[in-house]
């Protein structure tokens, strides 16, 4: 079969099995456009921003585990995708981003609309290729995808000269089952004799406890997780990403850690003799200051990519390779095991973690007259009766979602944790719900963050992608807010908007339904009424307590022992009282 | 320390600068960057010399190995292996200036490969050290230019870097 490269690349995309293509035209990519006119078995989506298109691809890559497909056009098209690009990195998002490119001859010319977009996204990519020849395209496509979608997953992106795509130019059409890279090789054999080392220290723990992360939901390794936690009865920690991974309504986890994390969480991991860490890479968000992080542990630490072991804290017993083999290996040996987790010593560290819960740490004040954000969250996991799909933006509402709607299954809360990109929720929210057109998705905002890809409630309409937003309305960047109150004496320098707009005619502009909520009564029913909107995108404008502050929290330069509570506790430290 | 890391790598357009970009992405110091194509045209050879911490060295080969275009790399300062570079210099040379710049250049074991009737050029290979050592020698007001090429390096013995 002879086709034009515009043909080989769709139909490359149809026999890989791509769904949906999340896109915006322009010159450099007109031949692709008309060869997808063409065809029928990939939906297109129209965003109205290039960023809200790499959000969107990647809010479908999260919820679904397959990689999120962009293609945008050269210049502009591809230096506003980079803001995507760059967040699905850090949180290791399978994506393929397809960019024009000026024709081979003229590149390096400054041609119109010219940008050099192998060297920008250079540092923000797995991989990326730079396709010279058509006759190579459609393997260069398996090669994306392979790359992006094994080992540590990443965005890859493919640069598209014009000329490659041209219709007159048309040659052989196959596109590979398979391909191999010499220089990549994503299957690792895993070291037995590490695993051996790691099942002996962890049955010899006196103060265990499981750190686990997003290697877990991007591994898949779910059931396995929890298999494992079950069988040792030892004490759960997730990060951000890793929050479903492990039921958060279960009794073994004692919740998120790090710099908003449960104080119970972050004590266990202050005082506990050995940690494993599972698909988690030590962010400086968890660790808190190094010097101080977990000074009587020793460390088992599981993760794909080598080098994110060692990288901030040196570990005792490192495991390189995929979670879920690596715990199906240990809960071998464990069964295997003459040895058995101490139980005496299991249940004196259990009463020492029911100490640290008591301090109740997540309480906020209920009588309030004013909306509490936490409450609206609560809610929110009531109404959906926990089986939402969760988006969010970026700042306290993020902070909020993550402590407040006890998540239970992978791939639920989907969030922009590494890169933090403010715009990230909406457009992810609209790729959610059309993966899972059934489920209830809500977007958890705020006013700030929401106004960054706003424009994406247009594309919401134009595919009846019926979501929920969730705008935490506090009238400030209240994460900026926040750390002005604490570290700048309130000198509130720019975190806040004298021009907010009113989202409820925003929102009905936009052809949904806006709602605003100014008390707490009416924050139930409305969610109610929301959610019951089954066929449309509905704005909850929820006016929230201004003042209202993220807790508990680790300061900067403190410990995992040393946070911030909303109820200071007495002078006595919790080590003596223990 | 110094470390000489020497680098199998896809002879492809851009990724040299693959390389390049994640030392200066991360913080990383060269000192220098030698690469030329080996006896399959398909491969580069690259020799990297940087210095840190054990920890940073780790770090390095962990996140060089992970750049999709590195088939493979190894330390060589870990185990036994040959360094050399080469030098080019050209120096004044007038008078009895010549003489004394000919028989330094013997000491040093350096060749004379451009006489006119001023200056000398001298090319010299050895290690590092040499070749500095050769350039503290000369009084630098005679120098017109120095170009040294970085050092490369290859492991004794049987092991090699290759496919
Ligand atoms: C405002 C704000 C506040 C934040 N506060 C917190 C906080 O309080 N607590 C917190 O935890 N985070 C917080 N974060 C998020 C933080 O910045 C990091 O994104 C997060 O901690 C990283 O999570 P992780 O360690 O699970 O790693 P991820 O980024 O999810 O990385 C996954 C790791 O698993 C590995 N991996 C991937 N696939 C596999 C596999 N199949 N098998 C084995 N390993 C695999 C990868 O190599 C990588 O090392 C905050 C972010 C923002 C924006
Ligand atoms: C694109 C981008 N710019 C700036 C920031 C820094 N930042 C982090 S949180 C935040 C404020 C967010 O305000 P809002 O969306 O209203 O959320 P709130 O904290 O009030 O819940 C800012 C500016 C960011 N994370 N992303
Ligand atoms: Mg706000």
């Amino acid at each position: 079969m002879e086709l034009s490269g515009a043909k080989i690349l769709v139909q490359s995309l149809i026999d890989e099995g791509v769904e949906y293509i999340f896109g915006y035209p322009g010159g450099a990519v007109l031949h692709l456009y008309d060869a997808l006119y063409q065809q029928e078995d990939i939906k297109h989506i129209l965003v109205r921003h290039e960023q809200g298109a790499t959000h969107a691809a990647d809010g479908y890559a999260r919820s679904t585990g397959k990689p999120g497909v962009v293609l945008v056009t050269s210049g502009p098209g591809a230096t506003n995708a980079v803001t995507g690009i760059a967040t699905a990195y850090m949180d290791s998002i399978p994506m393929v981003i397809i960019s024009g490119q000026v024709s081979l001859p003229v590149i390096g010319s400054d041609a119109f609309q010219e940008v050099d977009m192998i060297g920008i996204t250079r540092p923000c990519v797995k991989h990326n290729f730079l396709v010279k020849d058509v006759t190579k395209l459609a393997e260069t496509i398996k090669k994306a995808f392979y790359v992006a979608t094994t080992g540590r997953p990443g965005p890859v992106v493919i640069d598209v000269p014009k000329d490659i795509t041209a219709p007159h130019i048309k040659v052989p059409y196959k596109y590979p089952k398979k391909v191999t890279i010499r220089s990549y090789n994503p299957v690792v054999t895993i070291n037995k004799g590490q695993i051996k080392k790691a099942v002996e220290l962890l049955l010899s723990a006196q103060k265990p406890i499981i750190y686990s992360g997003g290697g877990v939901v991007l591994g898949e390794a779910s059931k396995e997780l929890t298999a494992f936690t079950r069988t040792l009865g030892y004490p759960i920690t997730n990060t951000l990403m890793g929050l479903g991974a492990y039921p958060s309504t279960d009794k073994q986890n004692i919740g998120m850690l790090g710099m908003h994390g449960t104080y119970e969480a972050n004590m266990a991991m202050h005082e506990s003799d050995v940690i494993i860490a599972i698909g988690a890479r030590f962010d400086d968000r968890v660790t808190g200051k190094l010097d101080l992080f977990c000074p009587y542990a020793k460390i088992i630490h599981i993760d794909i990519d080598p080098a994110s072991i060692s990288k901030t804290v040196r570990v005792d017993i490192p495991i390189v390779g995929e979670v879920k083999p690596v715990l199906e290996l240990m809960m071998e040996l464990i069964k295997e095991s003459s040895a058995k987790p101490n139980k005496k010593a299991l249940a004196l560290w259990w009463q020492q973690i029911a100490t640290w819960q008591a301090v109740d740490c997540l309480q906020f004040d209920r009588e309030s007259p004013l909306i509490k954000p936490q409450y609206v969250i609560e809610q929110l996991y009531d109404v959906t009766k926990g089986d939402a799909y969760v988006t969010s933006d970026v700042g306290q509402h993020q902070m909020w979602a993550a402590q407040y709607y006890r998540f239970d299954k992978p791939r639920r809360w989907i969030n922009s944790g590494g890169l933090g990109t403010m715009g990230f929720g909406l457009p992810a929210a609209i790729g959610v719900k059309l993966a899972h057109p059934d489920a209830d998705v809500a977007c958890v905002t705020g006013e700030a963050s929401i106004q960054m890809c706003i424009q994406e409630l247009s594309t919401a309409l134009q595919y009846k992608t019926p979501i929920k937003i969730i705008n935490l309305n506090n009238r400030y960047m209240g994460m900026v807010r926040q750390w002005q109150e604490f570290s700048y004496e309130c000198r509130y320098s720019h975190s806040y908007m004298d021009t907010i707009p009113d989202f409820v005619k925003l929102a009905e502009a936009y052809g949904h339904v806006g709602i605003r909520i100014d008390k707490p009564e009416e924050v139930r029913p409305a969610l109610e009424s929301a959610f019951n909107m089954k066929d449309r995108t509905v704005f909850l404008d929820i006016m929230t307590d201004r003042t209202e502050n993220v807790y508990p929290m680790i300061e900067a330069g403190k410990g995992h022992h040393d946070m911030k509570l909303r109820v200071a506790l007495g002078s006595t430290t919790d080590r003596e009282l223990a | 320390m110094r470390h000489i890391i020497s680098i199998l790598i896809e002879n492809e357009s851009g990724a040299l600068s693959r390389v390049a970009g994640l030392f200066s992405a991360r913080g990383y110091n060269i000192e220098s960057l030698t690469v030329a194509i080996t006896e399959d045209p398909s491969l580069s050879r690259m020799t990297l010399v940087t210095r840190g911490s054990e920890e940073i060295i780790e770090q390095i080969t962990k996140q060089l190995n992970k750049l999709i275009d590195v088939v493979k790399l190894i330390d060589l300062a870990e185990s036994f292996h040959i360094e050399r570079e080469l030098m080019m210099v050209k120096i004044k040379a007038t008078g009895n200036m010549r003489d004394e710049i000919r028989s330094m250049a013997d000491i040093f074991r350096g060749k004379i490969i451009d006489v006119t009737p001023s200056t000398y050029i001298i090319e010299m290979t050895g290690a590092s050290e040499k070749l500095d050592a050769f350039v503290a020698a000369i009084d630098s007001d005679s120098i017109i230019e120095v170009v040294r090429s970085g050092p490369t390096g290859i492991s004794r013995g049987e092991k090699g870097l290759h496919l």
